[in-house]
Formats: C-alpha cells, sequence, structure tokens
C-alpha cells in the first residue's frame, strides 16, 4: 500500500509521458476519424445519387416558372397591386405586352399550361389570346372580354397572381384537392374533381388490408417453420425464399396467366364444377388482382421477420402454461401471441411500407380500379406534370419516411433480415 | 411440434386442420412461380395447360416459344442455323442484346455498390462510429423509400447533373446522363447498396474485433489485415450482398423505363413491354429462364450462409 500511493497520486502517463486521458481521448478521436472515413465514399455516393435527385424532386414540387418567366409585365402589374384588386386596363395593358412576347417566342402554352394547374382549361385561353394579341387595340378590358368572357373573370386573375412567383404552393393545393376561389381563399374542389385524396386513402387502406392478409397467412406457416425439426424447416423454407428471389415481372406474369378469365384457376373451377362456362370470376385487371398478386410478393417480407423472432421463443412457457391449467387457445391468446409481437411489427409495417409505393404490381393487373398513389405520379410525369407529379411524390414520400422512422424506433434498422 | 400425448380431439383436429392450411398457404407460395415453367412449352398460343398437355401427350408441347425468344427482332429468321445465323443472332436478336445490357448494367453497378457498400459496412460495424444509428438509415433508406419517388427524382436530376450547383449560385448546364449506362449503373448501385449494408453488416456482427488487433499486433498494415484477415471471413456475406445487389439490378424496370433510352433496353423493361403491349407464352419462357436463374441464385446464397455460420462456429440457426 505505501509503494503505489505515490503513483497514484502522480498522474497516470503513457511511456512516452504524455497523460493517459489525454492519450485516450485523442486515440478514441482517431478512431472514430478512421470508422467515419471508411464510410465517407458512400454517404457521398449516396448524397450525390439519391438524397440530391429526391431534393431536386422536392424543389421541383414548390417552383414553377412556367408563367412567372414568361409574363413579366402582368407579374409586375400584380407586385405592384395587392391582393383582391379589380384588373384594370393597366393590367391588361401589361397581359397584352405579355401575350405578344409569348407569341414572338412561342411560350403561351408554357405559361397557359402553369394556370391550367389551379385552373382547369384555361391552357386554351393563353394560346388563342396569343394568337391575336397582335391584333388587339385599346381599351384592352373590352377587347379581352370580346375575345372570351372569361378574362373578366376574377378566379382566372387570382390564378394568374398565384402563378406570378415561381416559388407556390399551388401544387400541393392541387393535390390536396384543393383550389383557388376569385377572392384568393382556399376551398375544396367539387366531389367529382377530388380524385388525391381518395386514391391517398385508397392506397393506406389496400395497404393496410394486403398487411392484414399477409400476417394472417403468413403467421401459421412462420410458426409452423419455427417448430419444426432443423432439417425439415430449411427445406421448406426454400418454398419462401424462391419466390423472394424471382423476379418480380415473373411473378406477375405468371399470376396474369394463373388469374386470366380463360386462365389455369378459371379453368381448373370449371372443370371441378365450381363456377359455370359463363361465370369465370374477373380476378384480373382489378383491385383483387392487385390484392392477390401484390400479397403474394410481399408474404415473404412477413414470413421472415415473423420466423427469425418465432425462432427464439422457448417452448417451455407454452407448457408451463398448460401443466398450470390453461387451455391451448388460452396458451396462445396469453403466453405465446405477445411473445411474437415484435415480429409481427416487424413484419407489418415492412409490408406496409413496401406496399404504400407499390407501382409495378398494379400497373400491370391493376386494371382500372386496382390503382395506387404511385401509378397517379408515374401518369404525371407520362404528361409532363413534373410539379404536380413531384407534389404527390412528396407527400407519399413524407408518409413512408414517418413510417421508416417508426420502423427504425420500434425495431431498428440493424435488425432487419434479408432471409 | 409433435402433437403432445394429453391433446383433446378438438386439439387433434386443430393439428391436422393447421397442417392442411399450411400446405394451401405453401401452395400460394410456390405455384406461380412454378407454374410458367411448364406453361412455356406450351405448343398453342394459350396462356393455360391445353388438354393435350394434360395428356402429357408429346405434341401438346413445344420449343416454339423459345424460338420466338431467340429470333425476336432478327432480320433473317428463318434462314439456316449455321454458325453466321448464331453470329448474327448474338448481334440482334432483341431478347440477347437485352440479356447483355441487363448483364453490364448489372454487373457494374453490383461492382460500384459491393466496393462501397463493403467499406461502409466496415466502418458502421465500428463500436466507435459516430452517427451509425443516422448514417446506417440514410444508407438503407434506397430500399424503403418507393421506387417511383426514386426514379422520378433521378429523371430531373439526370437531365441536368450540374441543376443542383444552383444553390451556390453557379448556373451550370452539364450533359445528361438519361439514356447513358452510366446513368442506368449509378441508379442500380445505388438501390443495391441497402442489400449490401445489411448481409455484410449481419456477417460482421458475429465478426471477432480482437483478430484484427492480432493482426496488427504480429505487424499487418490495415490493407494486409483486410485482405489477408477481414475479406477471408467475411466473404460470404459480401458475396451474397452483391448477389443481392445483382438481383435487384437484373429485376429492376422503374428506373429504367424512367432514365434509360432504347440503347438501355434490359430483360425486365422488354418483359415490360412485353406484357404491356400483345402478352404471348414468349413471355414465360422468359420467365421460366429467369426462375431457373433464382433457383441457382437461391442455392448459392444457402450455401454460403451455411458456410458462413460454420466458419463462425454457429450451428445453423
Amino acid at each position: 500500500m505505501a509503494d503505489t500511493a505515490p503513483i497514484a497520486a502522480a498522474p497516470l502517463t503513457t511511456a512516452d509521458g504524455r497523460p493517459l486521458a489525454e492519450a485516450l481521448v485523442a486515440a478514441q478521436a482517431r478512431s472514430r476519424r478512421r470508422a467515419f472515413l471508411l464510410v465517407v465514399p458512400l454517404l457521398l455516393f449516396v448524397i450525390l445519387s439519391f438524397i440530391l435527385p429526391i431534393g431536386q424532386m422536392l424543389h421541383r414540387s414548390i417552383y414553377h416558372d412556367g408563367f412567372s418567366s414568361n409574363a413579366p409585365s402582368v407579374s409586375a402589374w400584380f407586385a405592384a397591386n395587392p391582393q383582391g384588386t379589380e384588373p384594370d386596363e393597366a393590367a391588361f395593358a401589361a397581359l397584352v405586352e405579355d401575350l405578344r412576347t409569348m407569341q414572338a417566342n412561342r411560350t403561351a402554352g408554357e405559361a397557359g399550361t402553369r394556370i391550367n394547374y389551379v385552373l382547369p382549361e384555361s391552357r386554351s385561353l393563353f394560346t388563342k389570346a396569343a394568337r391575336e394579341a397582335k391584333d388587339l387595340q385599346p381599351p384592352y378590358r373590352e377587347a379581352f372580354l370580346a375575345l372570351d368572357p372569361k378574362w373578366g373573370d376574377p378566379v382566372l386573375w387570382e390564378a394568374m397572381r398565384a402563378s406570378a412567383s415561381p416559388y407556390t404552393f399551388d401544387f400541393y393545393i392541387v393535390a390536396t384537392d384543393f383550389e383557388r376561389a376569385g377572392d384568393g381563399s382556399i376551398v375544396r374542389v367539387t366531389e367529382n374533381r377530388q380524385i388525391y385524396v381518395y386514391l391517398f386513402i385508397k392506397t393506406f387502406l389496400l395497404s393496410g388490408l394486403i398487411t392484414l392478409i399477409c400476417l394472417v397467412i403468413g403467421f401459421p406457416v412462420a410458426h409452423l417453420l419455427a417448430t419444426l425439426p432443423m432439417a425439415k424447416a430449411n427445406l421448406l423454407m426454400i418454398l419462401v425464399l424462391l419466390p423472394f428471389w424471382t423476379s418480380l415481372l415473373v411473378r406477375t406474369t405468371s399470376w396474369m396467366a394463373l388469374l386470366q378469365g380463360e386462365g389455369v384457376i378459371n379453368d381448373l373451377l370449371v372443370w371441378i364444377g365450381a363456377i359455370s362456362q359463363e361465370g369465370r370470376l374477373r380476378m384480373i385487371n382489378n383491385q383483387t388482382g392487385t390484392i392477390i398478386v401484390m400479397t403474394h410478393i410481399l408474404l415473404p417480407f412477413m414470413i421472415l421477420p415473423l420466423y427469425s423472432v418465432m425462432k427464439v421463443i422457448p417452448p417451455s412457457y407454452a407448457r408451463a402454461a398448460r401443466s398450470l391449467g390453461a387451455t391451448s387457445w388460452t396458451t396462445f391468446r396469453r403466453i405465446y401471441l405477445p411473445q411474437t409481437l415484435p415480429g409481427i411489427g416487424a413484419g407489418a409495417l415492412l409490408v406496409f411500407i413496401l406496399a404504400v409505393g407499390y407501382y409495378i404490381t398494379p400497373a400491370l393487373v391493376g386494371g382500372a380500379d386496382g390503382q395506387l398513389i404511385s401509378n397517379l405520379i408515374d401518369f404525371h410525369m407520362d404528361k409532363s406534370n413534373w410539379s404536380l407529379a413531384a407534389a404527390l411524390s412528396a407527400m407519399l414520400l413524407v408518409g413512408v419516411l414517418v413510417l421508416y422512422w417508426l420502423y427504425d424506433r420500434l425495431i431498428g434498422i440493424d435488425n432487419l433480415k434479408l432471409g | 411440434m409433435a402433437l403432445p400425448t394429453y391433446a383433446t380431439p378438438l386439439e387433434r383436429l386443430w393439428y391436422y386442420a393447421f397442417r392442411v392450411i399450411c400446405v394451401l398457404i405453401f401452395i400460394f407460395l410456390i405455384a406461380p412461380v412454378l407454374v410458367v415453367i411448364p406453361l412455356s412449352f406450351n405448343a398453342e398460343p394459350y396462356f393455360t395447360f391445353t388438354p393435350k398437355m394434360l395428356a402429357l401427350d408429346p405434341e401438346g408441347y413445344s420449343l416454339r416459344w423459345y424460338d420466338a425468344l431467340l429470333t425476336l427482332g432478327m432480320p433473317a429468321p428463318d434462314g439456316v442455323r449455321d454458325s453466321a445465323w448464331w453470329a448474327q443472332a448474338w448481334e440482334t436478336s432483341t431478347w440477347i442484346r437485352a440479356a447483355k445490357n441487363s448483364i453490364i448494367i448489372g454487373f457494374w453497378s453490383t461492382i460500384l455498390a459491393t466496393v462501397l457498400g463493403t467499406l461502409a459496412a466496415l466502418g458502421l460495424s465500428r463500436p466507435e462510429m459516430p452517427y451509425r444509428r443516422l448514417i446506417m438509415a440514410i444508407l438503407i433508406s434506397p430500399m424503403i423509400v418507393p421506387i417511383i419517388i426514386i426514379a422520378t427524382g433521378l429523371f430531373f436530376f439526370y437531365s441536368n447533373p450540374c441543376a443542383p450547383l444552383a444553390i451556390v449560385g453557379i448556373e451550370a448546364q452539364c450533359g445528361r446522363l438519361t439514356s447513358t449506362y452510366l446513368g442506368v449503373i449509378l441508379a442500380h448501385a445505388t438501390l443495391g447498396i441497402p442489400f449490401v449494408i445489411i448481409t455484410v453488416t449481419a456477417t460482421l456482427s458475429g465478426f471477432d474485433q480482437s483478430l484484427t488487433r492480432a493482426a496488427a499486433s504480429l505487424g499487418a498494415n490495415p490493407r494486409v489485415t483486410f485482405f489477408k484477415v477481414i475479406l477471408p471471413l467475411i466473404l460470404p456475406g459480401v458475396v451474397s450482398g452483391a448477389l443481392f445487389a445483382f438481383v435487384t439490378s437484373f429485376d429492376e424496370v422503374v428506373a429504367v423505363l424512367f432514365i434509360a433510352g432504347p440503347e438501355q433496353q434490359t430483360i425486365p423493361r422488354q418483359m415490360w413491354n412485353g406484357i404491356r403491349e400483345a402478352i404471348s407464352p414468349a413471355i414465360l419462357a422468359v420467365a421460366t429462364i429467369l426462375v431457373i436463374i433464382s433457383i441457382l441464385l437461391l442455392a448459392t446464397v444457402e450455401l454460403l450462409r451455411r458456410r458462413s455460420e460454420r466458419l463462425r462456429g454457429v450451428s445453423p440457426h
């Protein structure tokens, strides 16, 4: 004891005389830096090829200069006059000036398209007026009203005001089934035009239904795999993993062959007499097709997490419950089921996340009523309604990221396993 | 889960009913994958079993759809099948060209994803890694974010890759990545990265870090330690990650539809066109070939997994 006391009193140092605590901090910082450096190349790559493109898309959902860049004079008039100002002669004169430039640069369609997003059927108004612009004489207000009485509509002017700045929330307004009224307020569109919110709800409901079906049919299989002897379970596992490894398009194609009116399943049902020749079931190119095929494709994502949780549940708990007098149903409900909850959560969240963003299967077998929100995004991309597609994508993205955050919170991404 | 001796008759009934239910679910899982194989040999242009096929009559079966696959897009499909004809098929057949594109794109995107992914996984599995959870979440997100959103973003980005420089005030226009092999390869590598990260970090979680310290104490520099000690041990995980990345690329159609041009026609895109336009049993012939490929890949991954578990001294499961 007497020998060690002086050593403990002096600060501990390394062999080269540096204080130990300081050396440790430096060494830890060095190893943190080393670990981080290994990740840097990939992180940069993912930022460049993934984060940046998505950021650009988000930017596009709030930015559209189709009108503002082609109609500087009108935009200036809007900036000078507060919201609610009746368009006066100066406004119409500015409009004529802009329309003449548009006609010369052939950009009237571009500007009209921007207005068209918030006010359908107004694109032709602009292309037509641009063609006539050079012949218009003052007073311009009357000249425009003679051309088309719609030019006096305050709703149109409100739409133009909203488009006069390149930064706008208009696409989110449209994507949530709202529109701008004549007084600048934002109101719901009429019932027959409410398509986007309906499709979002439908996408979430269908995904929920598919998740539920996957859980109901995945649970028994996972339980069987987890309780069978190893050799048998490994063999049966191949039946789960093979579909998982098979191309999506192959599985979708094969379901098309199976589910068609003249396909294998209908033929089989007719042959065993369950349905008549005329009563062949319509199982494809509709919502039923989407549900069946997506359930099949996503089922392994439910079975695998369930299986990995069930595998480590000790059977002794269930046996103990039975020996204490519980019925098999009570044992399942009170003992087994609660222990499988982490697996149910992991599988259900994963299936739901993947289902919400599904595109390929609904596009191929969904027909008219089996389309999901991804297909609508594709539709607008196809029609070059890029900003609207971007706004819809952004809304879907937020939904998915919330679910992803939840997944990370509850289950942890580290626990994601593949096969 | 053998039936216990104290089971009531109802439980016995349920035990067998449960087995039957499971068998039905397994049929649901596997039948769609396997049914394309016999259907692709159909002699008639139908998607169902003809009476002749059911009677196992050889006349009911044919290779006509495989032949149709081979000759699609060839200027002279009916010529004599000599070496010149095969050389022409190699150059002009639509499906062979699609297969070549798929393999080129799959190969390079796999290399990119595997090299970068393995390096990052090494960093991520060190205990001292800062912001581990956040970085992991970012790197896995390409698997979670809907493909249509990624494809839309890439479509905008690739039309002018320099546009984001506007943030720092530089307005620049530099080339396009749409309709290029490089564009598709970069996109597919991004999609494959999560799989590499997941499989390699899973393998590394069982890796004994003291082995690297042992190597270092014996005088090995980090590079030698990696190639001589770490890599041989984690190789099974790396290879299965690479296979996952390859399959992801080999099966990817949405990004290709958005950003690739006619020059980068891949097998999935050709299938997509085939399904959307006039679906013929030739698609089932492609599907059969792909099913056989996936059986081979699955077998490889399973063997690797068992080998890896043996190496780590963990009994299977």
